[in-house]
């Protein structure tokens, strides 16, 4: 085995190249997990897109329209995990929790996908189109 | 006829406490319940500059938990 590598130039300057092609892969591979976020669960993605489920004002996840418990569960689970995000930049920003959701509940709505269902300042669901969304006055532009 | 409280001059003696009396009725009256719902805005509170100073940190943290927005 090492003889072989040994014995040939050609083969000590393959080993080399892939050596280093692994380590600048590995190394990109790494760079690429470090930038791109997880994305939504193929379910949650479903459910945004079908309008199953909107972006609520004060910064949460709603059901829109009839609920099952698996949605129910979904959604949830979500706005479990918004709300522990929250509390944390909320604390770390010197802002309350409820600031801190409202806000976050403007940047959300604002950007929905059209097709997308999202709470308007009198409460009603609406279908996100590609002009601007109804949003709360106090919302930052 | 000074102790004597009755006949008109009672009765102009009361006048003001009637009208009085009738003024907070009419008042009463004039209060309706309105035909909309009341709509209660939550968090009308926070103020609009606290919204815009947190702005940029939330905008963040949504990038940084996609899988959860």
């Amino acid at each position: 085995m090492g003889s072989v590598v040994k014995g040939s130039g050609m083969n000590r300057d393959l080993v080399r190249k892939m050596a280093l092609a692994a380590a600048g892969f590995a190394l990109a591979a790494g760079g690429l997990a470090g930038t791109a976020h997880a994305q939504r669960d193929p379910a949650y993605e479903a459910a945004r897109e079908s309008g199953k489920v909107g972006e609520k004002m004060d910064g949460y996840l709603g059901i829109v329209g009839a609920s099952t418990p698996e949605l129910q569960r979904m959604v949830n689970d979500i706005n479990i995990k918004r709300r522990a995000v929250y509390a944390q930049k909320a604390q770390a920003a010197n802002a309350t929790l409820e600031e801190y959701a409202l806000t976050a509940g403007c940047i959300a709505i604002a950007r929905t996908k059209p097709g997308e269902k999202y709470q308007a300042p009198d409460g009603s669901w609406q279908t996100r189109t590609s002009a601007p969304p109804q949003r709360d006055s106090r919302c930052p532009a | 006829m000074q102790g004597d409280a009755t006949g008109p001059k009672r009765a102009i003696r009361s006048l003001p406490l009637v009208v009085a009396g009738l003024v907070t009725l009419a008042g009463c009256i004039s209060v309706e319940a309105p035909d909309k719902p009341i709509v209660i805005e939550l968090n009308i509170n926070i103020r609009q500059e606290v919204i815009y100073r947190l702005a940029e940190d939330a905008g963040n943290t949504i990038e940084e938990n996609a899988e959860i927005f």
